[in-house]
């Protein structure tokens, strides 16, 4: 009895020992390698004049990368909406042989190296290419254009979506979609009124999540926009040729702009999850 | 990637679900149909083998077909060119610097993960939510800020720039930059991983070990670790792989120095540039291997999880 006395605090019983301990080593390892080096940014863009930070975000190229880093990925990330649909779809829903295997793979944009994938998507859709040289007899460019950057956006986007919609799709309970079918819906119906206002949530997160990794990525995207200025150079890739003329305050512009974007996104994705489980309790 | 209610989910609920669907849905629905119309199951079956082969086609076009590409590539001159571009001088140096940053990003993350998500999930306090968000930064940030970020800070520039220049330590365009921004490209990966598992777990068996006087070692050693041990390993093969193929920030931070700050993905961009096309899909092949090793490890160790 004296013993829980003793752990008792004003907080309430803290039984289990190393709060201080954790703490202590989360918020640390969080300062040094994250927080400290975030918050450079914020000094290094403190010392701009706003004049001269607009200069450099409102400048022509500057604009130019923006909205093909932005329209890339969000056409990206619609396609991956539909084919993750479809992929957690036939992965949860159907079996058939080699579905295991369909399932690991699945990862695969996550576990390759974005430069692999980007010199090997390159080879792939280039006009001499396997792929490209197919598009190429009807006169289309993939490589080195915004077709091919959107590719490049789908193929690192896809796990997000797929991860994101297979849990909800497999918690999903049957007995609605019999319920409907009872009263007589078609399937089509069924499809649209029943099992896809519960997907939602899941599929605008997921939409989310590939958006955000669309507009950031660097490595499997540089190699096949081909980087022709005013046409199909990405926001990122801007930070990197301004670095590489050492110019460090374009380059913390440019970069907290995007950073900005990427933060409001994560908050949009929040707050649907918020809103999801507020929904899915209530 | 997976966020905390979902992994949750999926671990608690896939097992039951899938046996419940082998036998509800694979026949319930269908024979329910077949009293109301009787000649309705073909388009069902239609449907599910259009969407099976548009899945087949997509994963197949969009992921398998890079990977053929670059062992195709790789190995188009021969074996021997194929053999000596892997065991070029400066493949060998980028492999083991690699490697380096992977064990180096591996051990900090898992180190860090484990405590995070322990306290996380076994304590209540103002500001967990703050925590968690803080935490997952690293996931929404361009890779290229996460390299500038290093520059902006230990470089010439950077506010700690003079301090290091007057002590002799250089991180940026060394091999500690390139360290430094591995970990925080991967920091996040172990703690996502824990953290789900541990808040399933509840804290009620480690409360009960408390109140019978263990210490706070012997606790996560004897009851929390046994939980976690498949969710760690998980987290930690996750973070292996993208600490491997991490490209935009390690280029910003390494100067791209031959044979001293390049890295594997490095090593490839730059022989790519130089029309080196065969060594530079030589050098990929090695890391098509890795991913794939990984991709199997993942696998296994997802079923255990599962079991």
């Amino acid at each position: 009895m004296q013993q829980i006395v003793k752990v008792k605090n004003k907080k309430g019983v803290r039984v289990i020992p190393g709060f201080g301990l954790s703490m202590g080593v989360t918020v640390t390892m969080l300062s040094v390698f994250v927080l400290i080096p975030l918050a450079s940014i914020f000094i290094s863009a403190g010392q701009l004049s706003f004049r001269e930070f607009m200069a450099v975000v409102v400048s022509k190229q500057v604009l130019s990368g923006y909205r093909v880093s932005l329209s890339c990925a969000f056409l990206a990330a619609l396609v991956n909406v539909i084919f993750g649909l479809i992929l957690a779809w036939v992965l949860v829903r159907y079996d058939f042989p080699g579905r295991r295997v369909m399932d690991g793979l699945i990862e695969l944009p996550f576990a390759l190296p974005t430069a692999v994938a980007g010199i090997a998507l390159t080879y792939l859709y280039s006009d001499k290419g396997w792929i490209g040289s197919l598009f190429a007899k009807a006169g289309i460019k993939i490589a080195y254009t915004r077709i091919g950057i959107t590719i490049a956006m789908i193929f690192v986007g896809i796990p997000f979506v797929v991860r994101a919609v297979q849990p909800v799709l497999e918690k999903l309970d049957i007995q609605y979609e019999e319920a409907a079918m009872m009263l007589g819906a078609g399937k089509v119906r069924i499809f649209f009124k029943v099992i896809l206002p519960e997907l939602f949530p899941a599929l605008l997160a997921g939409f989310g999540l590939a958006f955000a990794r669309g507009i950031g990525e660097y490595g499997s995207v540089v190699f096949i926009a081909g980087n022709i200025p005013y046409k199909t150079q990405i926001a990122p890739l801007l930070i990197m040729i301004k670095l590489e003329q050492y110019n460090y305050a374009d380059a913390t512009a440019i970069a907290l702009v995007l950073l900005l974007l990427s933060f409001l996104l994560m908050l949009i994705i929040n707050s649907v999850q918020l809103y999801m489980q507020k929904f899915s309790k209530g | 990637m997976e966020t905390y209610e979902k992994g949750m989910e999926k671990l608690a609920m896939s097992e039951k679900i899938r046996t419940y669907q082998q036998d509800i849905v694979g026949d319930g629905i269908e024979s329910i149909q077949k009293v109301k119309e009787p000649h309705g199951d073909n388009s069902g079956r239609a449907v599910k083998y259009a969407l099976i082969a548009v899945s087949v086609l997509f994963l197949f076009v969009m992921l398998v077909l890079p990977l053929i590409v670059v062992i195709v590539n790789a190995l188009r001159d021969g074996w021997a060119v194929y053999i000596r571009s892997v065991r070029d001088e400066y493949t060998v140096k980028a492999f083991w610097l690699t490697v380096l940053a992977t064990v180096a990003a591996a051990t900090v993350n898992t180190f860090f993960g484990i405590f995070a998500a322990y306290l996380i999930s076994k304590f209540y306090f103002r500001g967990r939510q703050l925590l968690v968000t803080l935490i997952d930064i690293p996931f929404s940030i361009s890779p290229v800020i996460a390299g500038l970020i290093f520059i902006l800070t230990f470089g010439n520039v950077g506010w700690m720039g003079d301090f290091l220049k007057a002590h002799g330590i250089k991180i940026v365009f060394a091999v500690p930059g390139v360290i430094l921004a591995t970990i925080f490209v991967t920091f996040p990966f172990v703690f996502r991983e824990l953290l789900p598992v541990m808040s399933a777990q509840g804290k009620d068996e480690e409360e009960a070990a408390g109140l019978m006087g263990a210490r706070g070692f012997t606790i996560f050693r004897r009851i929390t670790l046994p939980h976690i041990k498949w969710a760690l390993l998980y987290g930690v093969i996750l973070c292996t792989a993208r600490a491997m193929g991490e490209f935009g920030a390690v280029s910003v931070i390494s100067g791209h120095l031959r044979g001293k700050t390049n890295t594997l993905p490095l090593h490839v961009e730059i022989l790519y540039n130089e029309f080196n096309t065969t060594a530079a899909f030589a050098v990929s092949s090695i890391l098509v291997i890795l991913a794939v090793l990984i991709l199997i490890a993942r696998n296994i160790v997802e079923w255990k999880q599962k079991k």
